[in-house]
């Protein structure tokens, strides 16, 4: 508890993420308004008693919306993200447990999918798959796999050479054993850091990807569309906008806030010495 | 160092040809018929069949590849299924908008996140440290097209000091009209710009500042620091000649690697700012699913990528002669 309290990355940011994701899964029951409920008279309205953050050009509760909108951002994040993990993670043990032939192809694969920067790597995804909620999870686990790979790869091939393993060997443990009981677990730390990070940067990317028109479509009310849309009323109405952007800056300040505070907790390099220290492989 | 260049430089040949094999692959399997695309609902089975034919679409995937990677080794990028010019003439006549506003944010980036870092690291733990690492956080978690409209908001809609869409003649050639005496030019380009630039660019500076940061505090507790104050330097000295110099190396070549993340949020920045760059392109591309002109762009992209990358670890390997016999 000493231990958190000394760390307000991690408090700051875990109750941001606490709160907005039980309000997302509680959307149904904090808010009296449907999805497509109108209210003419009360177009374009400012936040007040009976709109709590205003309302859309249609007069479409915002409240309502941006709640189900954060089920499908932090949604496709966390999918994409988890994807990303699992396909990562196996694919970078098996690299730096077996090594050889099999290390060198998978590792070039790495290098050409990091040849791209990554909005363009979703973008062609996107382009060939077209658009919708499926395909867009696909882009984002095809542009977040190759840290973990990496980052997997470099612990299992120092891991491999530790004296444990050559210990479990002689003890007829079979690979797959010591892969999953073994190395796996030294892995598990750095791999909570990045997916806490990677799911601000995904949400980002989802919304981005949907600012453009090619993410998720409408009436699918996400955050990033409903900013794109808000921006052709910007002159008339900026509130839209604003609110929408607002909620992805402090969900990803959340995300990303957690995740650093989580770095400083399973690194105690970095606790004893106060100071952030070498970043290493996670990192920016 | 020549053997360094040499041997960098033919580890991209095979990089860069994975990039265009997965392109194709990615935008020719599952990116569907082109023919289809590009005749509409409204092509006769004859008709498709024959724009099959000519564009080798009857063809193996093998054969399509050969005859793909042929022309792309002649330049060819093939024809725009919908701009009415070739591949080639659609992105060299937007490539130069695109580089302008990438390099001009970057240098932005660097210009705020630098200082920002070091004073972040001097005054460590300090109120000037927490804000400078709040601003960061803040700048981190602010995704790049709300920036863009708050920034048009405020200074094009509401102030109107700057333009909020566009762009004005290109930088270099402004800058040759202010050498012969008219600044006019210079100053409706730079307007045109700012908002663009400094949109992209701050992000990139919250990066590049807490990078600058973290090096130097690593640095700063280096033995030679010590030696430094010992020898009787003040800290002005020691901070900008001993451990700004030893802290950078890392921090460039991250800059190099934050390059694609910036590629990115130019394809946001120019969708917000009507910036007639590569991203507005590829966007139009996309919806209209002009699979050549995609995979011109994506390609374009990844080379420029690739280019700033090589750029980066020759210059970190020119700084420090230890990265060479790695």
């Amino acid at each position: 508890m000493k231990r958190l309290l000394r760390n307000p990355s991690l408090l700051i940011g875990g109750t941001i993420v606490v709160i907005i994701v039980l309000l997302a899964i509680a959307a149904p029951w904090v808010t009296t308004y449907q999805l497509e409920d109108m209210d003419m008279r009360n177009r374009f309205s400012l936040p007040s008693a009976e709109h709590w953050l205003g309302t859309d050009n249609f007069g479409r509760d915002l409240w309502t919306r941006l709640l189900y909108g954060a089920r499908i951002s932090i949604g496709v994040a966390v999918v994409s993200v988890g994807l990303a993990a699992i396909i990562g993670t196996l694919v970078g043990l098996a690299a730096g447990y077996f090594g050889g032939l099999f290390d060198l192809i998978v590792m070039r694969i790495v290098d050409v999918f990091l040849g791209f920067p990554p909005l363009i790597m979703a973008l062609t995804v996107v382009a060939a798959l077209g658009p919708g909620v499926t395909n867009l999870m696909i882009a984002l686990t095809a542009v977040f796999w190759t840290e973990y790979a990496r980052v997997v790869r470099a612990i299992t091939l120092s891991q491999r050479e530790i004296d444990y393993v050559a210990a479990a060997q002689a003890v007829g443990a079979s690979w797959a054993r010591i892969l999953v009981v073994h190395i796996l677990p030294n892995c598990l730390g750095p791999i909570t850091v990045l997916a806490t990070l990677g799911i601000g940067t995904a949400i980002v990317a989802e919304s981005g990807l949907s600012f453009l028109g090619i993410g998720v479509e409408p009436p699918t009310p996400t955050w990033g569309w409903t900013l794109s849309y808000g921006m052709r009323f910007l002159r008339a109405d900026p509130w839209m906008s604003t609110i929408a952007g607002l909620c992805i800056m402090l969900t990803v300040l959340g995300f990303n806030l957690f995740g650093d505070g989580l770095r400083d907790l399973l690194d105690p390099r970095r606790i004893t010495s106060g100071r952030r220290g070498r970043r290493g492989a996670i990192a920016e | 160092m020549i053997g360094y260049a040499a041997r960098r430089l033919l580890l991209m040949i095979p990089m860069l040809f994975g990039i265009i094999v997965l392109v194709f692959l990615m935008l020719n399997v599952i990116g569907g018929d082109q023919a289809l695309v590009l005749l509409g609902q409204e092509g006769t089975p004859e008709q498709l069949e024959a724009l099959r034919r000519e564009l080798l679409l009857d063809q193996p995937l093998t054969v399509q590849f050969a005859a793909y990677i042929g022309k792309l080794a002649q330049g060819d990028l093939g024809y725009s299924l919908f701009q009415s010019q070739s591949v080639l003439e659609a992105v060299s006549g937007r490539l130069g908008a695109t580089l302008e506003l990438a390099i001009v944010a970057l240098l932005i980036a660097i210009l705020i996140g630098v200082p920002l870092g070091i004073l972040a690291a001097v005054r460590h733990g300090r109120a000037s440290d927490i804000f400078a690492m709040l601003f960061a956080q803040l700048g981190i978690s602010m995704p790049v097209f709300w920036m863009g409209i708050l920034l048009m908001f405020l200074f094009a809609v509401t102030l109107d000091w700057l333009p909020a869409i566009g762009r004005g003649e290109p930088l270099l050639v402004a800058i040759v009209d202010l050498f012969r005496g008219n600044p006019a030019v210079l100053l409706d380009s730079l307007a045109h710009l700012a908002l663009p630039a400094i949109t992209l660019g701050v992000g990139a500076a919250a990066i590049i500042s807490r990078l600058v940061r973290s090096a130097m505090l690593d640095t700063l507790s280096l033995d030679f620091v010590r030696t430094a104050y010992a020898k009787g330097l003040g800290p002005a000295r020691v901070t900008l000649a001993h451990v700004l110099r030893n802290a950078l190396l890392p921090v460039v070549s991250m800059i190099g690697l934050r390059f694609g993340a910036l590629l990115g949020g130019a394809v946001l920045t120019e969708g917000i700012f009507g910036w007639p760059g590569l991203g507005q392109l590829s966007v139009a591309a996309i919806n209209q699913r002009d699979i050549p002109l995609i995979q011109g762009v994506v390609l374009t992209f990844a080379l420029m990528f690739a280019l700033v990358n090589l750029i980066v670890d020759l210059a970190y390997a020119a700084i420090d002669p230890r990265i060479r016999y790695d």
